[in-house]
């Protein structure tokens, strides 16, 4: 028998209604105003998979984790988590799963070692061996001295890896996180992903949002480029920077305003593309180290002064920026 | 695949999540909820009869009334406060949101753990409030299944309704709404006077019973002072079933809108 996708989104579609109707303003003609969160979302993820949702924030990415993990309600379309429907079998599916929110939400009432032993006791683990396990997370997270601590004297970075020792402690097959780095350190961060890699080298399956491009560049096995609640493209980090058209980016500093160089630029043999934005020349180039040298030299040629050079490869962003006009962050 | 949890499990879980919290802030929980009404004791039930302002015999029908004071606004904050705290910015609620249950339990588990709270603090306040008032001619603990069972409705009616003020009263209205609700739901509960007082008053008289706390101090009278005269008994249980049914579905639904976006 073929295991069913670890998830999957069938045309899946959410509208917010905000204010929500009944709270207008009496005499207010205008009916609510419609926000389309998301708009026939496919997805399809592998059991086992490390999957990325990218987007810029409002793209739709924490409202289909919502669906999937029975809290928010699909206006229309039909999602699945291991093969089951979260609206029709919503108890099956919070069974599978484990979610770490965008914004660390432990119980503050309880201690950090109790907030693990009663999540794994609500799912029916005893309490011996909820301990046990929840002592082992702590350990791993690097926080088992701060077991009997209150939540709030933890530092950001501590509760959100307490979130994540939660969401792990009922062992899920699936574990879904809510840009999972926001508002970490550096380290902090470097040593999340080391968590989660391990996490999906054991064989589970992982959904993450992020709108760090780095992070699902380097962690993704794949990548859904979401925005304003659409599909743009879905594939190995590595097809989809292939996608990213017009090579190289390279920007050029330049003193006082970059509009004449365009035209000088686009004449180079090599550059795919040229723009200004004020004293910012921006050049699209197969071949960016031969175009470079030669493109200052021309510049200097004509008096200009290049003040500041910035490459930035085929990636992610450029992808994004193609396929949407607009930065991701 | 795992088996399923079974559900009772997990409701027990979650109850024992609320208990342990419970159990932890107990001092503050009684000292918010029955310091008022046993102040409410030392004036009216100790201090005016022995200045000779108030009858002897008023202790009998204000102890019941106090004690229906106490479990109600207990059940009521037991519940309503925490639903506040858990659906605010940060949803602390989402960890048992997510326990393989239906939410329709999880809201259930709210209300039974605001009744055992609320049977703790009548406990608590029978005996101090009997201590403070001293012998009371017509009381009487011979009835102690009824008193359970006044107090199980009581606490009832009072935890669904904090059910669906926690969910459903945007929280910067909460502090006015438990002024406009709570203030008079005592003042007119008939916790001070005996409901058949009102006789002369026909119109406030049928007008106080949309309140649950007249019907819950009228069966602590029936059940602690069953000599005096107190409302009927099949009125106050179908009262108080009416209004708790009524109460949980306007307040499960608040509860299910919070959750589930």
């Amino acid at each position: 028998m073929v295991a069913p996708p670890a998830i999957e989104t069938r045309a899946l579609r959410k509208v917010y209604r905000t204010p929500p109707p009944g709270m207008l303003p009496r005499g207010k003609a205008a009916g609510p105003v419609e926000i389309v969160a998301l708009d026939a979302l496919d997805l399809q993820v592998r059991a086992g998979e490390f999957f990325g949702l990218l987007g810029p924030n409002g793209a739709g990415k924490t409202t289909t984790l919502g669906i999937l993990t029975t809290r928010v309600k699909a206006t229309s379309g039909a999602a699945f988590v291991a093969g089951v429907d979260v609206v029709t079998d919503d108890v099956a599916v919070k069974q599978r799963i484990g979610v770490v929110p965008q914004r660390p939400n432990a119980d503050r009432s309880l201690t950090v070692l109790e907030n693990l032993v009663f999540h794994a006791a609500y799912f029916g683990i005893p309490r011996p061996d909820a301990t046990r396990k929840a002592l082992a997370l702590l350990e791993s997270i690097g926080i088992a001295d701060r077991g009997g601590a209150k939540v709030d004297q933890l530092s950001g970075g501590q509760q959100q890896r307490l979130m994540i020792a939660r969401a792990l402690i009922h062992d899920p097959e699936i574990l879904f996180l809510d840009e999972p780095t926001v508002g970490l350190d550096p380290q902090a961060r470097l040593d999340l992903w080391d968590l989660l890699r391990g996490m999906h080298r054991e064989g589970r399956t992982i959904v993450m949002t992020t709108h760090y491009m780095e992070e699902a560049d380097r962690l993704c096995e794949r990548v859904a480029i979401v925005d304003r609640g659409r599909l743009l493209a879905c594939d190995t980090p590595r097809a989809l920077k292939s996608r990213a058209p017009g090579g190289t980016l390279i920007e050029l500093t330049l003193e006082g305003d970059a509009a004449q160089a365009v035209e000088q630029a686009r004449g180079h043999p090599g550059v795919l593309q040229a723009e200004a934005q004020g004293s910012v020349l921006s050049v699209y180039a197969e071949r960016p180290g031969e175009v470079l040298a030669q493109l200052i030299r021309r510049l200097e040629g004509s008096g200009r002064i290049v003040h500041d050079i910035h490459l930035a490869p085929p990636s992610l962003e450029t992808l994004f920026i193609s396929l949407t006009g607009r930065k991701l962050v | 695949m795992r088996a399923p949890v079974p559900a009772t499990r997990v409701f027990l879980a979650l109850l024992a999540r609320d208990l342990r919290v419970a159990r932890r802030e107990i001092v503050s929980f009684l000292v918010r909820t029955t310091l008022q009404p046993l102040l409410f004791v030392v004036v009216f039930g100790y201090l005016l009869p022995r200045m000779g302002f108030v009858q002897a015999g008023y202790g009998a029908a204000l102890l019941p009334g106090i004690l229906g004071i106490s479990l109600a606004l207990s059940s009521l904050q037991a519940v309503a406060l925490p639903m506040m705290a858990d659906f605010g910015w940060t949803r602390e609620i989402e960890d048992r949101l997510l326990a393989p249950v239906p939410i329709r339990l999880i809201a259930a588990e709210k209300v039974v753990a605001g009744v055992i709270q609320g049977f703790v603090a009548a406990l608590f306040v029978l005996p101090v409030a009997r201590l403070i008032m001293g012998p009371i001619e017509a009381l009487s603990f011979a009835h102690a299944g009824t008193l359970l069972g006044i107090t199980l409705l009581g606490s009832l009616a009072f935890s669904t309704l904090g059910l669906w003020m926690g969910t459903g009263i945007p929280p910067q209205q909460i502090g006015l709404m438990f002024s406009m609700i709570v203030a008079p739901m005592i003042f007119f509960g008939c916790a001070y006077y005996p409901w058949q007082g009102l006789t002369p008053l026909p119109v406030v008289k049928y007008a106080v019973l949309v309140n649950p706390l007249v019907f819950v101090a009228e069966g602590m009278r029936g059940a602690l002072t069953p000599g005096l005269p107190h409302m009927p008994w099949p009125l106050i249980v179908l009262a108080l079933l009416v209004m708790s049914a009524v109460l949980w579905t306007v307040g499960y639904r608040s509860f299910a809108r919070r959750a589930i976006s």
